[in-house]
């Protein structure tokens, strides 16, 4: 064990840095980010205040850094980080944290919460004390390709599928295609009607796009467990595939850790800039509908609300492309309360939803959405995020709430005319 | 020592003493946090307005938009507006205070009437009593606080009462607490770079560093 702790510390060492010690000295106690935080606001215990998830972190801060810590740790006064301290702080650092953002943007000191947390994972996994559930996700992603442990043939049949349903081939390593189109498991397995949408929304469009056999799956668990050398081995895949295939974008699927992490962290992760672009869906979307190549008939006339995904929107800055999208196809479309930018998180980002072990806490913290939509009550949910897609149906579920719940994609699909080629 | 000999004190070397280790911790411990440097961030960015380091610097000075945080946290925000603008008014705007520093570095500035600088001193420290309070009652300030929390306030209220205390001429001869009031800022500037209120100076920089890297990915932070 102690290997691990070793391990994990000098990680915590590595990956301090001047932003992490700025935000460590300007912190004053003010307790403001555990407003922000729905963890906090849901069920009122001041363990889940943003700042204090990061305790570890700032120990190791504190006795490696400053002249003061040093002292302190030389004759006996501060305490090294212990392993038992680690794996109590799992709890904090995983289950009650979805990487939302929303303490970041508070904070009066200007302190990026969530940039720590980001960095204290890399020491917690790599002491060992990440969640089963993620690890078991990453482990899959590595040896399978993916986190749900799809693999080619699988995608291969829902290729088939969507085919015969849709009339539309479905291009497989085309080279020198533009877009390279990325799935994420959730979507192989539980929705795969976007793979169906994205068919109809491309011919519309008349533009080249494929999959790849080699890099098909876009989550990268390894990025929210905190682990750069398996996230690095999944971005590299993607790295790889559309270099191999010559395409110029690559497109990030309904889901917002996958956008985070290869839209923002892969080129970090792999230590050279991309030689495509990396777009989110309803970035190509809303750029096609701009372009006139997107054209929808008809409208949605029941009630609908939007749920933004916090990596899209507040940690991705796509916040408009949504809303006009939206406004395409849907004459009733109401905003919740706090929409957009300040959006509350589903409570199932940043690997959160792979952890059993935090189901409980997960469904609490879900009465910030519930009150959300209890605001406007509407007949259905768009989202764009099959991640938070599964956990709100969870959730509404759980509170006998009856609204069903779409993805934005196929939603706009729908209502492509069918000789829109 | 008598009270001449003591403000002799603490106006020379007690003076001096004070302002090295205020200018030397300053500067170290500017080094020792900023020296760490940070990787460069290879992914393609995206412009937005308003996304910046710069823009951030002087955003978070207000609350954030929309989301109701001061109603959330009424105490942290007013009292911390009024203690923390009051504390510039009574060290800066009074007219004593100009006097010393304009016999130390050579700058001068107009100061504030001294009875409006009296009503600002009780304010903030009014102010500053309430915040207090509320580290004490609510759950998440009190759970977060530990000794650094309740001392830093001590020394940051000292300078205050007793400056206020020397001007009106309560509890001890002048001499004597202008001694105590000089006194108690030596030791706030001893403390203040190694000790959370060296906010103060990291704060620019930790807005700054947040505003650039969301202002890499175009969201105004
Ligand atoms: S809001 Fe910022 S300064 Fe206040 S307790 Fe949280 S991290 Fe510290
Ligand atoms: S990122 Fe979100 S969930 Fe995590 S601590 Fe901050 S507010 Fe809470």
């Amino acid at each position: 064990m102690s290997a691990t702790l070793e391990k994990g510390v000098r990680v915590l060492k590595e990956v301090i840095d001047a932003p992490i010690a700025s935000y460590f000295n300007s912190c004053v106690h003010c307790g403001i980010c555990a407003e922000a935080c729905l963890f906090y606001t849901e069920t009122g215990d001041p363990k889940y205040t943003p700042i204090h998830k990061l305790e570890p972190l700032r120990r190791v801060y504190e006795q490696e850094y400053t002249l003061l810590g040093r002292l302190a740790k030389m004759v006996g006064l501060s305490k090294p980080v212990t392993d038992a301290e680690l794996a109590e702080w799992q709890e904090l650092v995983y289950n009650s944290c979805t990487l939302c953002g929303r303490c970041s943007v508070v904070c009066p000191v200007g302190n990026d919460i969530v940039y720590m947390v980001l960095k204290l994972r890399e020491g917690m996994s790599a002491s060992g004390n990440a969640p089963e559930g993620i690890k078991g996700a990453v482990n899959r992603t590595v040896t399978i390709g993916s986190p749900m442990g799809v693999k080619l043939p699988a995608v291969k049949a829902q290729m088939k599928h969507v085919e015969e349903d849709y009339g539309i081939p479905i291009p497989l390593d085309v080279e020198g295609a533009e877009y390279m189109v990325m799935l994420s498991s959730m979507e192989i397995i539980n929705f795969p009607e976007y793979l169906g949408a994205i068919a109809k929304i491309m011919r519309q469009a008349g533009k080249t796009w494929t999959l790849c056999s080699t890099a098909f799956e876009a989550t990268n668990a390894g990025y929210q467990i905190g682990n750069s050398d398996l996230a690095r081995v999944i971005v590299s895949r993607i790295v790889e595939g559309a270099e191999k295939l010559k395409v110029k974008t690559v497109i990030s699927p309904e889901c917002g850790h996958a956008y985070s992490a290869l839209r923002w962290n892969g080129a970090n992760v792999v230590g050279r800039p991309f030689t495509f672009q990396v777009k989110h869906i309803v970035e190509v979307l809303d750029e096609f509908r701009a372009q006139g190549l997107l054209k929808t008939e008809g409208f949605e006339t029941d009630r609908l609300t939007f749920h933004d995904p916090c990596q899209l929107a507040r940690r991705g800055g796509v916040i408009q492309p949504q809303r006009n999208l939206m406004n395409m196809v849907a004459k009733n479309f109401v905003e919740m309360p706090d929409a957009g930018f300040i959006n509350w998180c589903c409570g199932g980002g940043g690997g959160a939803s792979a952890i059993e072990e935090g189901e409980e806490l997960r469904l609490e913290a879900f009465k910030k959405k519930k009150s959300q939509l209890d605001a406007v009550k509407p007949d259905r949910l768009v989202t764009a995020c099959a991640n938070c897609r599964i956990v709100l149906e969870e959730g509404l579920e759980h509170y006998q709430m009856d609204i069903p719940v779409v993805g934005l994609t196929e939603m706009i699909a729908e209502h492509i005319p069918e000789k829109g080629a | 020592m008598n009270e001449m000999q003591f403000l002799t004190w603490v106006r020379g070397p007690g003076l001096d003493i004070a302002v090295s280790i205020f200018l030397l911790g300053v500067i170290w411990r500017l080094l020792e946090i900023y020296s760490l440097g940070r990787k460069k961030d290879l992914a393609a960015p995206r412009q937005a307005a308003g996304a910046s380091g710069f823009h951030t610097v002087f955003r978070r000075s207000m609350p954030p938009a929309g989301m109701g945080m001061v109603k959330k946290s009424p105490v942290s925000y007013i009292g911390g507006y009024i203690f923390h603008i009051g504390l510039f008014f009574v060290v800066f705007l009074f007219a004593p205070h100009i006097k010393l520093i304009n016999s130390l570095i050579g700058v001068s500035w107009p100061g504030l009437p001294s009875q409006f600088i009296d009503l600002m001193a009780v304010v903030t420290m009014a102010a500053m009593v309430v915040v207090l309070a509320d580290r004490i009652n609510r759950p998440v300030k009190r759970y977060l606080s530990n000794f650094e929390d309740y001392f830093t306030w001590g020394v940051t209220f000292l300078p205050v009462l007793t400056g206020w205390m020397a001007v009106q001429h309560l509890l001890l001869p002048y001499t004597t607490m202008l001694a105590l009031h000089i006194l108690s800022v030596e030791i706030l500037l001893v403390v203040l770079p190694f000790t959370k209120l060296f906010h103060a100076f990291t704060l620019w920089g930790s807005r700054w560093y947040n505003g650039q890297v969301n202002g890499h990915k175009g969201v105004a932070v």
